[in-house]
């Protein structure tokens, strides 16, 4: 479904991204874990478009995405979560959602597409008309959550969904990430929470410093020596 | 004429005075709202629309409601390509590389309007000839008011909240706003964030031209540097009312506008201008982020 081939990825002078390659299948979850300032979030905004690679390609379905502006590539079915939720503050949270449904001209589905978010997000339902800078940090994730599933994507893009978040909430959001993969969506999981990640994903993907280092089933990977010493802290 | 009869007409002048310079403001704090420009150029495009509409009426004799319309398209499409040619390329440059531009697109565009039609003032058609006569009407303690007035108080009023509804319930409203806060998470939606920021500069000009069209008919003069001092003074409403926030010009462009009439109602009129500079360094000095400024949530 998704395909990135030896992609490279400079700000300025800054090498952020050497020669990353991976494959996401149709159905799976797919995690990228590593360490902070490894290239992942470089990574997925690559996949959107939000930077452009120097070099390498990036392929959905067979259709080149590497120099597409953002805004198309949302049309394909692929959105995204991004790090540290960036929902619109100064926007209520059903315009939030709107945004999320920006590339949408099907006004029927797209009522019951926030319909099925408030069914799972009742939290977001009773808050529906609050600016969304006023939420919590755990609201404002279910958010970004719900806006990225607006445009009914295909395959969703989530960079670190878990961070900043109390035990309980963590737990909840990797339920809900599992759910919504059931329910159809592939999903490319960015995560610092290995364990976690390890845990819901089909395959994994270990970045360091702007490389993959390991990489194969998930399973294998939680029984990897090297991973558990390096992210599971075993 | 006592007091309070005085005291009245100049408010109502005030009134009709700000609701120009909220036109105005408009433009400034929708572009600096998107893209954190001070479009140095935008009296500029207030003054072009003037000289538009004035052409449209005497030499291509349009009726004036077309005339209106003309110069707010003119206005649309000229800074359309003005942020393509001058602003876009700098984006990503220093901020001050773009207001640098901004100030030469000004000085270019004032300069080719006095070169196309000399340094004199130009009459506008008076409305008599093309609208309607004009009616005063008598108000409280003999002040009066008249339609033409009237009619600029409502042209405004109109025009404003056009632009509320556009960007509190339209789609492309509720783009430009979700793009003013964050650029990357509106491509991430799926907006096309530069068609977005062509839109704002678009809707921001086409007010500045309804401006200087109303301007022309109000005062019966338009002239090549007009969009200078109005200009500024629109800005010190729109940082009066707190740069970025729509309301916040509205009223900014009304309060100094009437501000400025009281200033000559108590007989200081030659200090109307410095009154209201003078309002902009104090609400710089003193409140930066003006009346309706939100700055709770810090800009991502
Ligand atoms: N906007 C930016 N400008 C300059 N350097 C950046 C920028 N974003 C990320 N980097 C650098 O690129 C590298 C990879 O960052 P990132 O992709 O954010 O890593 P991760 O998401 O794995 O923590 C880091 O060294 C980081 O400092
Ligand atoms: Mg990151």
């Amino acid at each position: 479904m998704l395909s990135i081939q030896d992609i490279h990825v400079k700000y300025g002078a800054i090498r952020a991204v050497m020669g990353i390659s991976f494959e996401v299948k149709a159905g799976e979850i797919v995690a990228l874990i590593g360490a902070n300032g490894a290239g992942k979030t470089t990574s997925l905004r690559s996949i959107s478009g939000l930077v452009k690679p120097e070099q390498g390609k990036i392929f959905y379905n067979d259709i080149e995405l590497t120099s597409m502006p953002a805004h198309k590539i949302v049309e394909m079915g692929i959105s995204q979560v991004p790090e540290g939720r960036r929902v619109f503050p100064l926007m209520s949270v059903l315009e939030n959602l709107e945004m999320g449904a920006f590339t949408r001209k099907d006004k029927n589905k797209i009522k019951d597409d926030m319909k099925k978010i408030f069914q799972r997000f009742p939290r977001l339902e009773e808050r529906k008309n609050q600016l969304a800078g006023t939420l919590s940090g755990g609201e404002q994730q279910m958010l970004a959550i719900g806006r990225a599933l607006m445009s009914n994507p295909k395959l969703l893009l989530m960079d670190e969904p878990s961070m900043g978040l109390a035990p309980m909430l963590v737990q909840e959001i990797f339920k809900i990430i599992r759910e919504i993969n059931s329910e159809g969506t592939t999903i490319l999981l960015v995560e610092q929470n290995a364990r976690m990640a390890l845990s819901i994903a089909n395959r994994a993907y270990v970045l360091e410093t702007g490389q993959v280092a390991i990489s194969g089933e998930a399973k294998e990977m939680a029984e990897n020596k090297e991973v558990q010493k390096a992210y599971l802290g075993l | 004429m006592d007091f309070t009869s005085n005291f009245i007409v100049q408010l109502i002048n005030g009134i009709a005075l700000g609701s120009t310079y909220a036109l105005i403001a408009l433009g400034y704090t929708m572009v600096y709202g998107i893209i954190m420009l001070i479009n140095f150029a935008h009296g500029e495009i207030y003054m072009v629309g003037a000289f538009v509409g004035l052409a449209l009426v005497t030499i291509f004799k349009v009726h004036i409601i077309i005339a209106f319309l003309g110069a707010m398209l003119f206005c649309m499409l000229m800074a359309v390509s003005i942020e393509i040619i001058a602003y876009r390329p700098l984006r990503r440059s220093k901020r001050l590389a773009a207001l640098i531009s901004a100030i030469g697109i000004s000085i270019i565009l004032s300069n080719l309007v006095n070169l196309l039609v000399g340094p004199k003032p130009q009459t506008f058609p008076s409305i008599e000839k093309i609208l309607f006569e004009i009616k005063s009407f008598d108000l409280i303690a003999g002040a009066q008011i008249n339609t033409l007035q009237i009619l600029l108080i409502i042209v405004s009023a109109i025009l404003m909240i056009g632009l509320q509804y556009i960007v509190k319930r339209t789609k492309v409203g509720k783009a430009m706003r979700a793009t003013s806060q964050d650029y990357d998470t509106a491509a991430l939606m799926g907006i096309n964030v530069n068609r977005i920021i062509s839109y704002t500069f678009a809707i921001g000009s086409a007010l500045a031209g309804a401006g200087g069209v109303l301007v022309g008919i109000y005062f019966g003069v338009v002239k090549y540097n007009m969009g200078m001092l109005p200009g500024m003074k629109a800005f010190t409403a729109a940082v009066l009312g707190g740069i970025g926030s729509i309301p916040g010009a509205m009223f900014g462009g009304i309060i100094l506008g009437v501000i400025e009439m009281m200033t000559v109602a108590i007989g200081f009129s030659s200090y109307r201008d410095a009154i209201a500079f003078g309002i902009l360094i104090l609400v710089l000095l003193i409140k930066p982020t003006g009346l309706f400024g939100k700055q709770i949530f810090k800009k991502v």
